[in-house]
């Protein structure tokens, strides 16, 4: 029967894996609703395992979302580790839902978030262990509908083949279009089968259906054009974007796992979007313009949250957090509200600013003053200059000095390295830096008991960006100057011990480089690899760097191309990029122009403060940026 | 001197709750961290105005005793914790039960007598019942016969420190052989001891010494812990508890 569940059949198999806790669901504030009772099913999928993927917020608003429609049910499930899969194989178990154990296959909807280009050897995994056909040209109408969304789907055409729609932008309304689609099709009783329900999706706002346009190619290998196969598809698909973010407080009953999750904490997205224009940042271009929730909203959410959940630590989520309009008051009048109860609020990385300090101080009045983390980006003021996250050198030595004084004994530094322009020399700066800083931090703290970790990996040119234009690193350069920084840090014993080096070589970069700036003859790639055994390529102890050379050295030269040709190779301004047709709301031009100038060394304003239309997704979208102050405050809760 | 935090220190321990707790269903591949972290976060939704420690870093008051093996389900699992106000242990008992998720059922909690000594101290074994699917119950019955004869069986435990020969016999109080055609059920009271022989090392026992290997996994659960008694009987570890709460009420109903 549809909708079965397989526990029983499952069971037996949990008993001989790792960790098999992730496996059973019952989270708290998961939801189980019956099979028959609802017309549209979705499968909602993060493409790594369960401890990164629960505590995904998008992935959990949506099943929130989806949950409270009465038409619908929404199960979750996640990447199953390779013990379990060759279990579920030899006992004929396909890729089940954790909620209530359902056969992923029998789903009408199979909704993916990608996060990162590296969850694509994950999916196929899925669908093959679902027993859904790999490629989408293969499925007849019992099977699944495979959606990819999440920020890498704003290019998703290396899996165009696997996937049957991409969604951009915000999910909250866009899934329930899809819903109201895939509804009435079933309901029509499946009119013009599985192509005429991909055409009716690829009619609604926000979904690009790739099998609906044909990519052709130039003699040398770039793309010549991508054209619509019909005329009822749009020409450009353009992103979802969700404004008055008060009226979407979801995640409402934020999931609460039994097992260890890389985030025990419960988040709340402050705001969403960016306008602070760092070059390097897709997030920060493909989620314009910038909304706030309001003081008031985060106050609800915050106190719902944790009711619903019995965490004790709240993180203030967005691109930027000190940049709310409100956060100042919000971070004191949470801090009150919450004094006593052991009840800790954290902001993510923060921008260099002594502002940021005087914030962290406030939220960690109740809980512990451990460790402070800046993210500067760049080595130098002139590479800072290139990515336009200008900080002088004197301003970041300068904060960090105050967070120390102020009883802070950790700061973390997050740089990039392989930037464009970059040299030795900028990457080498990173070390003078970290040394002024702990010169700086014993002499303001009066002790020897501080610490400065430098956290640095290599630069992934991303679609969007002002950098999509970019030649990428070689991971040989990435690793020769990630050497010569640790080099220069261990120089001097006395300081160099206090400063610790995590580093990421530059191999998954390369990878990343390919799946990010791909097109879809990547596809045959990513199909090789996992064929030959390639999964979970976030995890260091899964990726293998030759296993993705070695396909791509197969697949891709009879096509003209090869690995460097998408990685290191720099764009030019008349080149089609494979995402040309998908329409973040930023124009070409703005970006081409941001990019000239970021090789001229040339910053550019922010919008949250100065008006400017500039970048094309206001004018595209028929957005505005929506901040405060609101001049509202937080009132006391009542004691209950 | 060690830094300490501003403010005064949290408030002392007033009363102590023992609870039992199960572990049912799914749940039973719940790890012992992975139950710790449950039942704070069922504490603060319920509210159990609980003591915390000192420090920078302060932790509610909660001592865990021998938590079943991940995989293994339980109808005996206890735990003891401190309060900063007293509750009334019915009232805890139902509120942290509607807290925690199903198949984690808070079962009993009774107020700890003062001077009675410590929860772990009135623990020292535990019964144990495994069901053994595709094991037909004569075959276990001689496998039971066979592993009693022995004095000692020595197994191979995997450890963090990698495999380690234990010997799983003595550890064993008494064991019987019974459930139905198919599916044959092992009944064990199994001593504690260092390092711990746990079901999956009585199994090995059996199959060093009668070469009984079950086509399926099995299932375990923990049906009791306590102090073994004379009679080979398992105590109820709150036992002495609900005696010296129902003493003092009887106190107070004679006044």
């Amino acid at each position: 029967m549809t909708g079965e569940t397989l526990y029983p059949r499952l069971e037996p198999l949990l008993a001989q894996v790792q960790k098999p806790i992730q496996y059973v669901g019952g989270e708290l504030n998961a939801q189980v609703k019956a099979w028959e009772d609802v017309a549209v099913h979705w499968a909602l999928m993060y493409p790594d395992a369960y401890e990164v993927g629960l505590p995904n917020q998008g992935l959990m608003i949506l099943y929130e979302v989806l949950n409270e429609r009465p038409d619908a049910l929404a199960e979750r499930t996640y990447a199953v580790w390779p013990d379990l899969a060759a279990l579920m194989r030899e006992a004929g178990v396909g890729q089940f839902t954790v909620d209530s154990h359902r056969a992923v296959r029998d789903f009408d909807l199979l909704g993916v978030s990608f996060a990162t280009e590296l969850g694509y050897t994950n999916l196929l995994e899925a669908l093959d262990l679902a027993g859904v056909p790999l490629h989408a040209a293969d499925r007849d109408e019992s099977h699944p509908v495979v959606v990819a969304g999440g920020h890498a789907a704003f290019n998703p055409e290396p899996i165009a083949d696997f996937v049957d729609c991409a969604v951009l932008g915000d999910g909250e309304q866009v899934v329930g279009d899809v819903t109201d689609v895939v509804k009435a099709w079933k309901q029509q009783g499946r009119p013009g089968g599985r192509v005429e329900l991909l055409a009716r999706l690829a009619r609604v706002d926000g979904v690009y259906v790739p099998r609906f346009y044909a990519v052709s190619y130039r003699p040398d290998g770039a793309i010549a054009a991508v054209t619509r196969s019909r005329d009822d598809v749009p020409a450009r698909v353009g992103k979802r974007t969700v404004m008055d973010l008060d009226e979407w407080p979801y995640p409402k009953q934020p999931l609460v796992p039994l097992a260890e999750s890389v985030h025990e904490r419960m988040s709340v997205e402050i705001f969403r979007g960016c306008t602070r224009g760092c070059r390097f940042c897709q997030a920060g271009m493909i989620t314009r313009p910038v909304r706030e929730r309001t003081i008031t909203g985060i106050g609800s959410m915050v106190d719902a949250g944790l009711k619903a959940t019995g965490y004790e630590e709240v993180g203030l989520l967005s691109l930027s957090s000190a940049d709310h309009s409100e956060i100042g008051q919000l971070a004191t009048e949470l801090a009150d509200r919450y004094e006593g109860t052991n009840t800790g609020l954290s902001l993510p990385s923060t921008r260099v600013d002594a502002f940021n300090v005087t914030l962290a101080n406030e939220l960690s009045r109740n809980g512990r003053r451990s460790g402070l983390t800046f993210a500067p980006e760049g080595g130098s003021e002139r590479i800072r200059r290139v990515i336009n996250k200008t900080v002088s050198k004197d301003d970041l030595v300068r904060t960090v000095t105050t967070a120390y004084a102020n009883g802070w004994r950790q700061v973390k530094l997050y740089f990039m390295c392989g930037l464009p322009t970059e040299t030795d020399e900028d990457v080498l700066e990173i070390a003078e830096l970290a040394v002024d800083v702990i010169r700086a931090g014993r002499e303001a703290s009066g002790s020897k008991d501080v610490r400065c970790t430098v956290s640095i990996g290599g630069f992934v040119p991303k679609p969007h960006t002002p950098f999509q234009w970019a030649a990428q690193a070689s991971a040989e350069t990435i690793d020769h100057r990630l050497r010569v920084l640790r080099q220069a840090i261990n120089a001097d014993r006395r300081i160099g011990r206090s400063i610790g080096l995590r580093y990421h070589d530059g191999k998954p970069g390369v990878v990343e480089g390919l799946l990010s700036r791909g097109d879809r003859r990547v596809g045959r790639v990513i199909e090789r690899v996992w064929r030959e055994g390639g999964r979970f390529d976030g995890w260091s102890e899964h990726f293998s760097y030759e296993r993705w050379t070695a396909a791509a050295a197969q697949e891709l030269p009879p096509l003209g191309v090869d690995l460097d040709w998408f990685t290191t190779r720099e764009r030019t301004q008349d080149e089609v990029l494979p995402w040309d047709h998908l329409d973040s709301g930023l124009d070409k031009e703005w970006l081409w122009d941001d990019w000239q100038e970021a090789l001229s060394e040339e910053e550019v304003a922010d919008c949250r403060w100065t008006p400017c239309y500039d970048c094309g997704v206001c004018p595209t979208n028929g957005t505005e940026i929506q901040i405060g102050p609101t001049g509202r405050s937080l009132l006391p809760l009542t004691v209950v | 001197m060690a830094r300490q935090p501003e403010g005064p220190p949290p408030p002392p321990t007033v009363q102590k709750l023992r609870l039992r707790y199960t572990k049912r269903g799914p749940l039973r591949f719940a790890s012992h961290r992975d139950l710790a972290r449950a039942l704070e976060r069922a504490l603060r939704r319920a509210q159990v105005p609980m003591a915390f420690s000192a420090g920078f870093s302060p932790h509610p008051k909660i001592s865990y005793v021998g938590a079943a093996p991940t995989g293994a389900a339980s109808e005996a699992e206890y735990v003891e914790i401190g309060l900063a106000q007293a509750r009334d242990p019915d009232a805890v008992r139902a509120a942290l039960d509607a807290a925690l998720p199903p198949g984690i059922d808070v079962v009993e909690c009774v107020e700890a007598a003062e001077g009675g000594g410590s929860l772990a101290d009135r623990i020292d074994a535990a019964t144990w019942r495994v069901e053994l699917p595709g094991v037909e119950p004569a075959d276990l019955g001689a496998a039971v016969e066979a592993l009693l004869a022995r004095a000692e069986v020595t197994v191979a435990k995997r450890t963090k420190n990698g495999p380690r020969d234990i010997d799983a016999r003595a550890a064993v109080a008494s064991a019987s052989a019974g459930g139905t055609a198919g599916c044959a059920i092992l009944t064990v009271v199994v001593r504690q001891v260092t390092p711990s022989v746990r079901p999956d090392d009585v199994l090995a026992a059996l199959t060093a010494v009668a070469d009984l290997r079950p086509p399926l996994p099995p299932r375990a659960v923990r049906e009791a812990q306590g102090r073994l008694d004379d009679s080979g009987t398992v105590a109820d570890p709150l036992g002495p508890d609900r005696a010296a709460r129902a003493r003092c009420q009887g106190e107070r109903a004679t006044v």
